[in-house]
Protein backbone atom coordinates (compact mmCIF):
# COMPACT_ATOMS: atom_id res chain seq x y z
CA UNK A 1 0.00 0.00 0.00
CA UNK A 2 2.83 2.47 0.59
CA UNK A 3 4.42 2.07 -2.58
CA UNK A 4 1.34 2.68 -4.87
CA UNK A 5 0.48 5.61 -2.02
CA UNK A 6 4.20 6.90 -3.00
CA UNK A 7 3.37 6.56 -6.70
CA UNK A 8 -0.11 8.82 -6.11
CA UNK A 9 1.95 11.32 -4.60
CA UNK A 10 5.09 11.18 -7.23
CA UNK A 11 2.05 11.63 -9.89
CA UNK A 12 -0.13 14.15 -7.95
CA UNK A 13 3.54 16.38 -7.55
CA UNK A 14 4.47 15.77 -11.31
CA UNK A 15 1.11 17.31 -12.02
CA UNK A 16 0.81 20.09 -10.26
CA UNK A 17 3.99 21.24 -11.45
CA UNK A 18 2.39 21.53 -14.67
CA UNK A 19 1.65 24.62 -16.63
CA UNK A 20 -2.28 23.80 -17.34
CA UNK A 21 -4.52 24.49 -14.04
CA UNK A 22 -7.20 21.58 -15.25
CA UNK A 23 -3.70 19.30 -14.59
CA UNK A 24 -3.06 20.68 -11.44
CA UNK A 25 -5.77 20.57 -10.19
CA UNK A 26 -6.28 16.23 -11.11
CA UNK A 27 -3.11 16.66 -9.16
CA UNK A 28 -4.65 17.93 -6.02
CA UNK A 29 -7.43 15.17 -6.74
CA UNK A 30 -4.46 12.73 -6.78
CA UNK A 31 -2.60 14.19 -3.98
CA UNK A 32 -5.87 13.52 -1.55
CA UNK A 33 -6.43 10.26 -2.68
CA UNK A 34 -2.90 9.71 -1.74
CA UNK A 35 -3.56 10.96 1.63
CA UNK A 36 -6.61 9.20 2.78
CA UNK A 37 -5.37 6.13 1.67
CA UNK A 38 -2.09 7.06 3.82
CA UNK A 39 -4.53 7.50 6.42
CA UNK A 40 -6.15 4.00 5.75
CA UNK A 41 -2.68 2.25 5.79
CA UNK A 42 -1.10 3.78 8.47
CA UNK A 43 -4.09 3.13 10.94
CA UNK A 44 -2.99 -0.24 10.16
CA UNK A 45 -4.59 -3.09 8.10
CA UNK A 46 -4.79 -6.13 9.58
CA UNK A 47 -7.81 -8.68 9.17
CA UNK A 48 -10.59 -7.98 11.35
CA UNK A 49 -14.91 -7.11 11.00
CA UNK A 50 -16.32 -4.43 9.64
CA UNK A 51 -16.52 -2.01 12.31
CA UNK A 52 -20.57 -3.15 13.11
CA UNK A 53 -21.20 -4.04 16.21
CA UNK A 54 -23.38 -6.49 15.02
CA UNK A 55 -21.00 -8.30 13.24
CA UNK A 56 -20.29 -10.50 16.28
CA UNK A 57 -16.41 -10.84 15.28
CA UNK A 58 -13.72 -11.28 17.52
CA UNK A 59 -11.71 -8.62 16.23
CA UNK A 60 -12.38 -5.25 14.09
CA UNK A 61 -10.55 -3.31 11.98
CA UNK A 62 -9.87 0.29 13.43
CA UNK A 63 -12.68 2.66 13.35
CA UNK A 64 -10.75 5.61 13.53
CA UNK A 65 -8.78 5.98 10.34
CA UNK A 66 -11.86 5.53 8.92
CA UNK A 67 -13.75 8.53 10.47
CA UNK A 68 -11.02 10.72 9.63
CA UNK A 69 -10.93 9.64 6.27
CA UNK A 70 -14.79 10.34 5.80
CA UNK A 71 -14.14 14.15 6.93
CA UNK A 72 -10.94 14.73 5.10
CA UNK A 73 -13.03 13.55 1.62
CA UNK A 74 -15.70 15.84 2.40
CA UNK A 75 -13.48 18.70 3.03
CA UNK A 76 -11.43 17.68 0.24
CA UNK A 77 -14.29 16.97 -1.90
CA UNK A 78 -15.80 20.90 -0.92
CA UNK A 79 -12.34 22.64 -1.73
CA UNK A 80 -12.14 21.01 -5.04
CA UNK A 81 -15.59 21.89 -6.01
CA UNK A 82 -14.60 25.42 -5.46
CA UNK A 83 -11.49 25.34 -6.60
CA UNK A 84 -13.21 23.74 -10.07
CA UNK A 85 -15.61 26.84 -10.11
CA UNK A 86 -12.76 29.25 -9.67
CA UNK A 87 -10.62 27.47 -12.61
CA UNK A 88 -13.87 27.81 -14.94
CA UNK A 89 -14.65 31.64 -13.27
CA UNK A 90 -11.26 32.39 -14.32
CA UNK A 91 -10.90 31.15 -17.70
CA UNK A 92 -14.36 32.85 -18.65
CA UNK A 93 -12.26 36.25 -17.10
CA UNK A 94 -8.86 35.93 -17.67
CA UNK A 95 -8.96 33.72 -20.99
CA UNK A 96 -6.70 31.68 -20.20
CA UNK A 97 -5.73 28.34 -18.22
CA UNK A 98 -1.94 28.75 -18.73
CA UNK A 99 -0.13 29.30 -15.42
CA UNK A 100 2.29 30.76 -16.83
CA UNK A 101 0.35 33.81 -18.43
CA UNK A 102 -1.27 34.59 -15.17
CA UNK A 103 1.38 36.50 -13.94
CA UNK A 104 1.65 39.67 -13.67
CA UNK A 105 2.10 42.30 -10.14
CA UNK A 106 -0.91 45.10 -10.71
CA UNK B 1 -21.42 27.29 33.35
CA UNK B 2 -19.55 24.41 32.32
CA UNK B 3 -20.33 24.54 28.67
CA UNK B 4 -19.00 28.26 28.73
CA UNK B 5 -15.58 27.77 26.84
CA UNK B 6 -17.68 26.18 23.32
CA UNK B 7 -19.47 29.64 23.53
CA UNK B 8 -16.56 32.02 21.38
CA UNK B 9 -17.06 29.47 18.55
CA UNK B 10 -21.06 28.66 18.78
CA UNK B 11 -21.71 32.68 18.91
CA UNK B 12 -19.48 33.59 15.52
CA UNK B 13 -20.90 30.46 13.79
CA UNK B 14 -24.81 30.57 15.00
CA UNK B 15 -24.60 34.26 13.49
CA UNK B 16 -23.09 33.15 10.48
CA UNK B 17 -26.19 30.92 9.66
CA UNK B 18 -28.52 33.20 10.88
CA UNK B 19 -26.94 36.58 8.10
CA UNK B 20 -27.39 34.28 5.36
CA UNK B 21 -31.33 34.53 5.57
CA UNK B 22 -30.70 38.41 5.53
CA UNK B 23 -28.66 38.35 2.16
CA UNK B 24 -30.62 41.51 0.62
CA UNK B 25 -30.99 43.25 4.05
CA UNK B 26 -27.72 44.49 4.90
CA UNK B 27 -28.80 47.18 7.62
CA UNK B 28 -30.04 44.00 9.70
CA UNK B 29 -26.15 42.48 8.92
CA UNK B 30 -24.42 44.59 9.96
CA UNK B 31 -26.31 45.59 13.57
CA UNK B 32 -26.47 41.75 14.15
CA UNK B 33 -22.70 41.23 13.09
CA UNK B 34 -21.86 44.41 15.60
CA UNK B 35 -23.89 43.34 18.12
CA UNK B 36 -22.19 39.71 18.24
CA UNK B 37 -19.25 41.03 17.93
CA UNK B 38 -18.83 43.33 20.60
CA UNK B 39 -20.76 40.23 22.82
CA UNK B 40 -17.90 38.08 21.86
CA UNK B 41 -15.43 40.45 22.93
CA UNK B 42 -17.34 40.65 26.52
CA UNK B 43 -17.24 36.66 26.77
CA UNK B 44 -13.70 36.35 25.64
CA UNK B 45 -12.80 39.21 28.62
CA UNK B 46 -14.54 36.69 30.79
CA UNK B 47 -13.18 33.99 29.60
CA UNK B 48 -9.49 35.17 30.19
CA UNK B 49 -10.33 36.42 33.87
CA UNK B 50 -12.35 32.76 34.31
CA UNK B 51 -8.57 31.31 33.14
CA UNK B 52 -6.99 33.77 35.55
CA UNK B 53 -8.71 32.71 38.79
CA UNK B 54 -9.66 29.10 38.35
CA UNK B 55 -6.61 27.88 35.73
CA UNK B 56 -7.05 26.41 32.56
CA UNK B 57 -10.31 25.32 31.37
CA UNK B 58 -11.65 22.32 29.34
CA UNK B 59 -14.93 20.95 28.19
CA UNK B 60 -15.30 17.43 26.99
CA UNK B 61 -17.89 17.55 24.17
CA UNK B 62 -20.58 15.32 24.45
CA UNK B 63 -18.86 13.86 27.77
CA UNK B 64 -16.70 11.83 26.56
CA UNK B 65 -13.68 11.22 28.52
CA UNK B 66 -10.72 12.86 27.89
CA UNK B 67 -8.35 10.86 25.03
CA UNK B 68 -11.80 9.19 23.44
CA UNK B 69 -13.39 12.42 23.46
CA UNK B 70 -12.48 16.02 21.47
CA UNK B 71 -11.46 18.11 24.11
CA UNK B 72 -11.82 22.04 24.09
CA UNK B 73 -8.83 23.42 25.86
CA UNK B 74 -9.00 27.77 26.88
CA UNK B 75 -5.40 28.04 28.62
CA UNK B 76 -4.09 31.14 29.50
CA UNK B 77 -2.19 32.03 25.51
CA UNK B 78 -5.32 30.74 24.05
CA UNK B 79 -7.69 32.81 25.75
CA UNK B 80 -5.40 35.65 25.42
CA UNK B 81 -5.21 35.32 21.31
CA UNK B 82 -9.43 34.85 21.45
CA UNK B 83 -9.72 37.90 23.12
CA UNK B 84 -7.49 39.31 20.72
CA UNK B 85 -9.40 38.55 17.82
CA UNK B 86 -12.67 39.69 19.21
CA UNK B 87 -11.26 43.22 18.71
CA UNK B 88 -9.97 42.63 15.38
CA UNK B 89 -13.00 41.07 14.31
CA UNK B 90 -14.95 44.19 15.71
CA UNK B 91 -13.24 46.56 14.01
CA UNK B 92 -12.31 45.30 11.10
CA UNK B 93 -16.20 45.13 10.77
CA UNK B 94 -16.41 48.86 11.31
CA UNK B 95 -14.06 49.47 9.20
CA UNK B 96 -15.80 46.92 6.32
CA UNK B 97 -19.23 49.31 6.48
CA UNK B 98 -17.80 52.26 5.06
CA UNK B 99 -15.20 50.44 2.34
CA UNK B 100 -16.65 47.15 1.30
CA UNK B 101 -19.30 48.17 -1.37
CA UNK B 102 -22.79 46.86 -1.69
CA UNK B 103 -22.21 44.34 -4.13
CA UNK B 104 -19.87 42.44 -2.03
CA UNK B 105 -22.25 43.09 1.20
CA UNK B 106 -25.06 41.31 -0.74
CA UNK B 107 -22.68 38.37 -1.07
CA UNK B 108 -22.99 37.01 2.13
CA UNK B 109 -19.91 38.96 2.95
CA UNK B 110 -20.53 38.86 6.59
CA UNK B 111 -21.48 35.28 7.12
CA UNK B 112 -17.58 35.05 5.20
CA UNK B 113 -16.46 37.10 8.36
CA UNK B 114 -18.63 35.05 10.96
CA UNK B 115 -17.41 31.49 9.51
CA UNK B 116 -13.54 32.81 9.57
CA UNK B 117 -14.00 33.81 13.08
CA UNK B 118 -15.32 30.30 13.59
CA UNK B 119 -12.49 28.37 12.22
CA UNK B 120 -9.52 30.67 14.24
CA UNK B 121 -10.77 30.63 17.39
CA UNK B 122 -11.97 26.97 16.98
CA UNK B 123 -8.24 26.66 16.29
CA UNK B 124 -7.22 28.18 19.15
CA UNK B 125 -9.36 26.54 21.66
CA UNK B 126 -8.89 22.67 20.15
CA UNK B 127 -7.05 20.46 22.25
CA UNK B 128 -7.36 17.65 19.18
CA UNK B 129 -5.35 17.79 16.40
CA UNK B 130 -7.38 16.24 14.13
CA UNK B 131 -10.23 18.65 15.42
CA UNK B 132 -7.14 21.77 14.52
CA UNK B 133 -7.13 20.45 10.87
CA UNK B 134 -10.85 20.58 10.79
CA UNK B 135 -10.86 24.12 11.82
CA UNK B 136 -7.77 25.36 9.73
CA UNK B 137 -10.25 24.08 6.99
CA UNK B 138 -13.27 26.00 8.24
CA UNK B 139 -10.85 29.63 8.44
CA UNK B 140 -9.14 28.19 5.07
CA UNK B 141 -12.48 27.85 3.31
CA UNK B 142 -13.76 31.44 4.97
CA UNK B 143 -10.43 32.93 3.75
CA UNK B 144 -10.97 31.26 -0.27
CA UNK B 145 -14.75 32.70 0.26
CA UNK B 146 -13.13 36.11 1.22
CA UNK B 147 -9.87 36.59 -0.86
CA UNK B 148 -12.51 36.23 -4.23
CA UNK B 149 -15.00 38.04 -3.24
CA UNK B 150 -16.07 40.45 -5.56
CA UNK B 151 -13.95 38.44 -8.91
CA UNK B 152 -12.08 41.25 -10.31
CA UNK B 153 -9.37 39.79 -12.84
CA UNK B 154 -6.31 39.75 -9.66
CA UNK B 155 -8.44 38.58 -7.31
CA UNK B 156 -9.09 35.78 -9.22
CA UNK B 157 -5.58 35.23 -10.27
CA UNK B 158 -4.05 35.35 -6.75
CA UNK B 159 -6.67 33.52 -5.32
CA UNK B 160 -5.80 30.58 -7.43
CA UNK B 161 -2.43 30.25 -6.30
CA UNK B 162 -3.61 30.58 -2.40
CA UNK B 163 -5.90 27.57 -2.86
CA UNK B 164 -3.47 25.99 -4.70
CA UNK B 165 -0.69 26.22 -1.80
CA UNK B 166 -3.40 25.65 0.67
CA UNK B 167 -4.76 22.25 -0.72
CA UNK B 168 -1.12 21.33 -0.68
CA UNK B 169 -0.34 21.92 2.82
CA UNK B 170 -3.73 20.83 3.93
CA UNK B 171 -2.92 17.29 2.02
CA UNK B 172 0.55 17.51 4.18
CA UNK B 173 -1.30 18.10 7.39
CA UNK B 174 -3.24 15.30 7.00
CA UNK B 175 -0.05 13.04 6.14
CA UNK B 176 1.08 14.40 9.05
CA UNK B 177 -1.64 13.34 11.45
CA UNK B 178 -1.43 9.92 9.64
CA UNK B 179 1.61 9.06 10.63
CA UNK B 180 1.89 10.57 13.98
CA UNK B 181 -1.96 8.30 14.70
CA UNK B 182 0.63 5.23 13.48
CA UNK B 183 3.42 6.31 15.75
CA UNK B 184 1.19 6.73 19.43
CA UNK B 185 -2.71 5.59 18.27
CA UNK B 186 -4.26 8.91 19.51
CA UNK B 187 -5.20 12.06 18.16
CA UNK B 188 -5.64 14.40 21.73
CA UNK B 189 -2.37 16.73 21.94
CA UNK B 190 -2.33 15.60 25.99
CA UNK B 191 -2.25 12.12 25.18
CA UNK B 192 0.42 12.47 22.61
CA UNK B 193 2.36 14.58 24.66
CA UNK B 194 2.63 11.83 27.33
CA UNK B 195 2.72 8.94 24.60
CA UNK B 196 5.72 10.93 22.59
CA UNK B 197 7.29 11.53 25.57
CA UNK B 198 7.31 7.75 26.48
CA UNK B 199 8.87 7.05 23.03
CA UNK B 200 11.49 9.58 23.84
CA UNK B 201 14.04 10.47 21.47
CA UNK B 202 14.04 9.02 18.60
CA UNK B 203 14.44 10.04 15.09
CA UNK B 204 10.67 9.39 13.50
CA UNK B 205 9.31 11.67 16.02
CA UNK B 206 11.53 14.77 14.66
CA UNK B 207 10.58 13.19 11.13
CA UNK B 208 7.52 13.94 12.08
CA UNK B 209 8.11 17.02 13.93
CA UNK B 210 9.69 18.40 10.78
CA UNK B 211 7.00 17.56 8.54
CA UNK B 212 4.22 19.61 11.44
CA UNK B 213 6.83 22.70 11.33
CA UNK B 214 6.78 22.30 7.17
CA UNK B 215 2.62 22.40 7.40
CA UNK B 216 2.76 25.38 9.74
CA UNK B 217 5.36 27.59 8.40
CA UNK B 218 3.08 26.84 4.87
CA UNK B 219 0.03 28.49 7.02
CA UNK B 220 2.22 30.79 8.97
CA UNK B 221 4.44 32.25 6.41
CA UNK B 222 8.00 31.53 7.70
CA UNK B 223 10.90 31.02 5.51
CA UNK B 224 11.68 29.79 2.82
CA UNK B 225 7.43 29.02 2.67
CA UNK B 226 6.31 32.52 2.39
CA UNK B 227 6.45 32.70 -1.13
CA UNK B 228 2.52 32.53 -1.82
CA UNK B 229 1.88 35.56 0.92
CA UNK B 230 2.96 38.96 -0.60
CA UNK B 231 0.82 38.08 -3.92
CA UNK B 232 -2.41 36.72 -2.26
CA UNK B 233 -2.80 39.57 0.87
CA UNK B 234 -2.52 41.92 -2.31
CA UNK B 235 -5.60 41.10 -4.09
CA UNK B 236 -8.71 41.47 -1.65
CA UNK B 237 -9.96 44.79 -0.18
CA UNK B 238 -8.45 46.16 2.87
CA UNK B 239 -10.67 45.23 5.12
CA UNK B 240 -10.16 41.84 4.41
CA UNK B 241 -6.29 42.05 3.67
CA UNK B 242 -6.56 42.95 7.84
CA UNK B 243 -8.41 40.18 8.78
CA UNK B 244 -5.96 37.89 7.10
CA UNK B 245 -2.92 39.99 8.06
CA UNK B 246 -3.50 40.03 11.53
CA UNK B 247 -5.27 36.66 11.92
CA UNK B 248 -4.31 33.48 9.71
CA UNK B 249 -0.74 33.47 9.71
CA UNK B 250 -0.70 34.09 13.65
CA UNK B 251 -2.86 30.84 13.59
CA UNK B 252 -0.16 29.01 12.09
CA UNK B 253 2.21 30.74 14.59
CA UNK B 254 -0.05 29.82 17.39
CA UNK B 255 -0.07 26.06 16.18
CA UNK B 256 3.81 25.45 15.75
CA UNK B 257 3.77 27.42 19.37
CA UNK B 258 1.74 24.77 20.74
CA UNK B 259 2.89 21.59 19.17
CA UNK B 260 6.50 22.44 19.34
CA UNK B 261 5.81 23.43 23.76
CA UNK B 262 3.35 20.54 23.88
CA UNK B 263 4.35 17.77 22.32
CA UNK B 264 7.55 17.69 20.12
CA UNK B 265 10.03 18.61 23.12
CA UNK B 266 12.26 15.49 23.15
CA UNK B 267 14.70 16.63 20.95
CA UNK B 268 14.70 19.96 21.61
CA UNK B 269 18.43 20.90 20.18
CA UNK B 270 17.53 19.78 16.99
CA UNK B 271 13.88 20.81 16.63
CA UNK B 272 14.21 24.49 18.26
CA UNK B 273 17.40 25.08 16.59
CA UNK B 274 15.89 24.60 13.10
CA UNK B 275 13.01 27.46 14.24
CA UNK B 276 15.46 29.88 15.11
CA UNK B 277 17.33 29.79 12.06
CA UNK B 278 14.72 30.14 9.73
CA UNK B 279 12.74 32.45 12.06
CA UNK B 280 15.90 34.62 11.27
CA UNK B 281 15.97 34.24 7.64
CA UNK B 282 12.15 34.74 7.96
CA UNK B 283 13.09 38.38 9.30
CA UNK B 284 16.08 38.46 7.40
CA UNK B 285 13.84 37.98 3.93
CA UNK B 286 11.27 40.22 5.31
CA UNK B 287 12.74 43.72 5.75
CA UNK B 288 14.58 42.95 2.45
CA UNK B 289 11.25 42.70 0.73
CA UNK B 290 9.65 45.78 3.72
CA UNK B 291 12.48 47.79 2.04
CA UNK B 292 12.73 47.10 -1.45
CA UNK B 293 9.19 48.24 -2.47
CA UNK B 294 7.80 51.25 -3.00
CA UNK B 295 3.83 49.80 -2.72
CA UNK B 296 2.68 50.67 0.61
CA UNK B 297 0.30 47.45 0.72
CA UNK B 298 3.90 45.30 -0.01
CA UNK B 299 5.94 46.90 2.52
CA UNK B 300 3.19 46.01 5.61
CA UNK B 301 2.51 42.68 3.98
CA UNK B 302 6.77 41.85 4.01
CA UNK B 303 6.50 43.19 7.91
CA UNK B 304 3.72 40.45 8.52
CA UNK B 305 6.90 38.26 7.78
CA UNK B 306 9.15 39.42 9.63
CA UNK B 307 7.04 39.82 13.36
CA UNK B 308 6.72 36.02 12.16
CA UNK B 309 10.13 35.46 12.01
CA UNK B 310 10.44 37.50 15.50
CA UNK B 311 7.64 35.82 17.33
CA UNK B 312 9.04 31.87 16.58
CA UNK B 313 12.69 33.09 17.48
CA UNK B 314 10.93 34.11 21.27
CA UNK B 315 9.49 29.95 20.72
CA UNK B 316 12.58 28.95 19.95
CA UNK B 317 14.39 29.23 22.75
CA UNK B 318 12.07 28.06 25.42
CA UNK B 319 13.27 29.82 28.26
CA UNK B 320 10.81 32.31 30.45
CA UNK B 321 11.96 35.70 29.33
CA UNK B 322 11.58 34.58 25.06
CA UNK B 323 8.05 32.81 25.69
CA UNK B 324 7.17 35.31 27.39
CA UNK B 325 8.22 37.56 24.97
CA UNK B 326 6.46 35.92 22.11
CA UNK B 327 3.25 35.68 24.22
CA UNK B 328 3.45 39.69 24.17
CA UNK B 329 4.79 40.19 20.73
CA UNK B 330 2.16 37.93 18.73
CA UNK B 331 -0.53 39.94 20.89
CA UNK B 332 0.98 43.51 20.01
CA UNK B 333 1.73 42.43 16.21
CA UNK B 334 -2.07 41.26 15.70
CA UNK B 335 -3.57 44.82 16.97
CA UNK B 336 -0.67 46.64 14.95
CA UNK B 337 -0.81 44.97 12.08
CA UNK B 338 -4.71 45.56 12.09
CA UNK B 339 -4.32 48.98 12.30
CA UNK B 340 -1.27 49.47 9.64
CA UNK B 341 -3.63 47.79 7.18
CA UNK B 342 -6.63 50.20 7.81
CA UNK B 343 -4.22 53.09 7.69
CA UNK B 344 -2.74 51.96 4.56
CA UNK B 345 -6.68 50.91 3.27
CA UNK B 346 -7.77 54.52 4.18
CA UNK B 347 -4.58 56.01 2.37
CA UNK B 348 -5.76 54.32 -0.50
CA UNK B 349 -9.18 55.63 -0.68
CA UNK B 350 -7.41 58.60 -0.07
CA UNK B 351 -5.35 58.65 -3.04
CA UNK B 352 -6.84 55.89 -5.18
CA UNK B 353 -2.96 54.36 -5.75
CA UNK B 354 -0.73 52.22 -3.33
CA UNK B 355 2.03 53.51 -5.61
CA UNK B 356 4.21 55.61 -2.85
CA UNK B 357 5.76 57.72 -5.40
CA UNK B 358 2.56 59.40 -6.62
CA UNK B 359 1.61 60.57 -2.78
CA UNK B 360 2.67 63.06 -0.72
CA UNK B 361 2.36 65.74 1.37
CA UNK B 362 -1.08 63.91 3.11
CA UNK B 363 0.00 65.80 6.35
CA UNK B 364 -1.59 69.16 5.68
CA UNK B 365 -5.49 68.15 5.02
CA UNK B 366 -5.40 64.78 7.23
CA UNK B 367 -2.95 65.31 10.47
CA UNK B 368 -4.62 62.85 12.86
CA UNK B 369 -4.43 59.88 10.06
CA UNK B 370 -0.61 61.26 9.90
CA UNK B 371 0.23 60.92 13.91
CA UNK B 372 -1.58 57.33 14.30
CA UNK B 373 0.09 56.38 11.44
CA UNK B 374 3.32 57.57 12.91
CA UNK B 375 2.62 56.19 16.46
CA UNK B 376 1.74 52.43 14.97
CA UNK B 377 5.22 52.97 13.32
CA UNK B 378 6.96 53.55 16.38
CA UNK B 379 4.93 50.93 17.95
CA UNK B 380 5.76 48.42 15.17
CA UNK B 381 9.35 48.82 15.48
CA UNK B 382 9.61 48.44 19.53
CA UNK B 383 10.10 52.35 20.59
CA UNK B 384 10.02 51.72 24.39
CA UNK B 385 6.64 53.22 25.85
CA UNK B 386 4.74 51.93 23.00
CA UNK B 387 3.38 48.01 22.33
CA UNK B 388 6.03 46.88 20.39
CA UNK B 389 8.85 47.20 22.97
CA UNK B 390 8.26 44.66 26.20
CA UNK B 391 7.92 41.80 23.52
CA UNK B 392 10.99 42.53 21.99
CA UNK B 393 13.17 43.17 25.06
CA UNK B 394 11.95 39.98 26.55
CA UNK B 395 12.69 37.96 23.56
CA UNK B 396 16.27 39.33 22.82
CA UNK B 397 17.01 38.57 26.94
CA UNK B 398 15.61 34.93 25.95
CA UNK B 399 18.40 34.43 22.88
CA UNK B 400 20.79 35.49 24.78
CA UNK B 401 20.31 33.84 27.67
CA UNK B 402 20.45 30.59 25.38
CA UNK B 403 23.68 32.16 24.10
CA UNK B 404 22.49 32.89 20.32
CA UNK B 405 23.97 36.22 19.58
CA UNK B 406 23.42 35.88 15.80
CA UNK B 407 19.92 35.74 16.09
CA UNK B 408 19.40 38.19 18.22
CA UNK B 409 21.24 41.01 16.42
CA UNK B 410 19.37 39.72 14.10
CA UNK B 411 16.25 40.43 15.47
CA UNK B 412 17.55 44.44 16.55
CA UNK B 413 18.72 44.88 13.18
CA UNK B 414 15.25 43.90 11.90
CA UNK B 415 13.58 46.28 13.65
CA UNK B 416 15.68 49.24 12.43
CA UNK B 417 15.01 48.24 8.95
CA UNK B 418 11.23 47.65 9.90
CA UNK B 419 10.98 51.55 11.39
CA UNK B 420 13.17 52.48 7.92
CA UNK B 421 10.29 50.95 5.82
CA UNK B 422 7.41 52.49 7.59
CA UNK B 423 9.23 55.65 7.85
CA UNK B 424 9.66 55.59 4.18
CA UNK B 425 5.86 55.53 3.96
CA UNK B 426 5.55 58.43 6.66
CA UNK B 427 8.00 60.78 5.06
CA UNK B 428 7.01 60.00 1.49
CA UNK B 429 3.78 59.73 1.50
CA UNK B 430 2.72 62.42 4.47
CA UNK B 431 5.43 64.43 4.58
CA UNK B 432 7.04 66.80 1.44
CA UNK B 433 5.39 68.40 -1.22
CA UNK B 434 1.21 68.23 -1.77
CA UNK B 435 0.26 65.93 -4.26
CA UNK B 436 -3.44 65.70 -3.96
CA UNK B 437 -5.58 68.95 -2.96
CA UNK B 438 -8.69 68.45 -0.45
CA UNK B 439 -11.19 68.22 -3.97
CA UNK B 440 -8.91 66.34 -5.73
CA UNK B 441 -9.53 63.25 -3.17
CA UNK B 442 -10.84 60.22 -4.24
CA UNK B 443 -13.27 59.28 -1.02
CA UNK B 444 -14.03 60.49 2.38
CA UNK B 445 -11.89 58.77 5.57
CA UNK B 446 -13.66 59.92 8.54
CA UNK B 447 -15.86 56.87 9.79
CA UNK B 448 -12.75 55.10 8.79
CA UNK B 449 -10.57 56.96 12.14
CA UNK B 450 -12.99 55.32 14.78
CA UNK B 451 -11.41 51.36 13.86
CA UNK B 452 -8.06 53.07 13.46
CA UNK B 453 -8.27 55.09 16.73
CA UNK B 454 -9.49 51.94 18.66
CA UNK B 455 -6.65 49.95 17.30
CA UNK B 456 -4.03 52.49 18.12
CA UNK B 457 -5.07 53.59 21.66
CA UNK B 458 -5.46 49.43 22.27
CA UNK B 459 -1.69 49.46 21.32
CA UNK B 460 -0.83 52.47 23.28
CA UNK B 461 -2.84 51.41 26.33
CA UNK B 462 -0.99 47.53 26.09
CA UNK B 463 2.47 49.35 25.91
CA UNK B 464 1.70 51.33 28.76
CA UNK B 465 0.24 48.80 31.01
CA UNK B 466 2.41 46.37 30.68
CA UNK B 467 2.73 45.77 34.80
CA UNK B 468 -1.60 45.45 34.58
CA UNK B 469 -0.71 42.75 31.59
CA UNK B 470 2.17 41.12 33.10
CA UNK B 471 0.44 38.39 35.03
CA UNK B 472 -1.44 36.91 32.29
CA UNK B 473 1.24 37.03 29.86
CA UNK B 474 3.08 34.88 32.73
CA UNK B 475 0.99 32.56 33.66
CA UNK B 476 0.41 32.01 30.22
CA UNK B 477 4.18 30.66 29.60
CA UNK B 478 4.04 29.25 32.21
CA UNK B 479 1.40 26.28 31.14
CA UNK B 480 3.58 26.81 27.53
CA UNK B 481 6.63 25.78 29.58
CA UNK B 482 5.20 22.86 31.17
CA UNK B 483 3.35 20.72 29.36
CA UNK B 484 2.30 18.78 32.83
CA UNK B 485 -0.06 21.63 33.44
CA UNK B 486 -1.56 21.21 30.41
CA UNK B 487 -1.94 17.53 30.73
CA UNK B 488 -2.95 17.11 34.27
CA UNK B 489 -5.87 20.10 33.08
CA UNK B 490 -6.72 17.59 30.09
CA UNK B 491 -6.50 14.44 30.94
CA UNK B 492 -7.27 14.53 35.05
CA UNK B 493 -4.88 12.26 36.11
Amino acid sequence: MSVVVGILFMAATYLILSRSLLRIIIGTGLLSHGAHLLILTMGGLKQGAAPLLSEKAGSYVDPLPQALILTAIVISFGVTSFFLVLAYRSYQELGTDDMHRLRGND
Amino acid sequence: MINFIILPILLPLLTGILLIFFRKQIKIQKVISTLISAISIILSIYLVWLVQTEGIQTLEIGGWQAPYGIVLVADMFASLLVLTTNIIVFTSLLFSFKTIGVEREKFFYYSGIQFLVTGVVGAFLTGDIFNLFVFFEVMLMSSYFLIVLGGTKIQLRESIKYILVNVISSALFVIAIAYLYALTGTLNMADLSVKVSELGQSGIITVISVLFLIVFGLKGAIFPLFFWLPGSYKAPPAAVTALFGALLTKVGVYSITRVFTLIFITDVGFTHGLIGWLAAFSMIFGVIGAIAYWDIRKIVIYNIITAVGVILFGVSTMTFAGVSGAVFYVIHDIIIKGALFFIIGALFILTGTANLKKMGGLIHNHPLLAWLFFISTLSLAGIPPLSGFIGKINIIQGGFETEDYVISFVVLFSSLLVLYSALKIFINGFWGEQKLAKDEEKGSINVLYVPITILVVISIAYGFGVELIYPFVSQATETLLDPTIYIEAVLKE
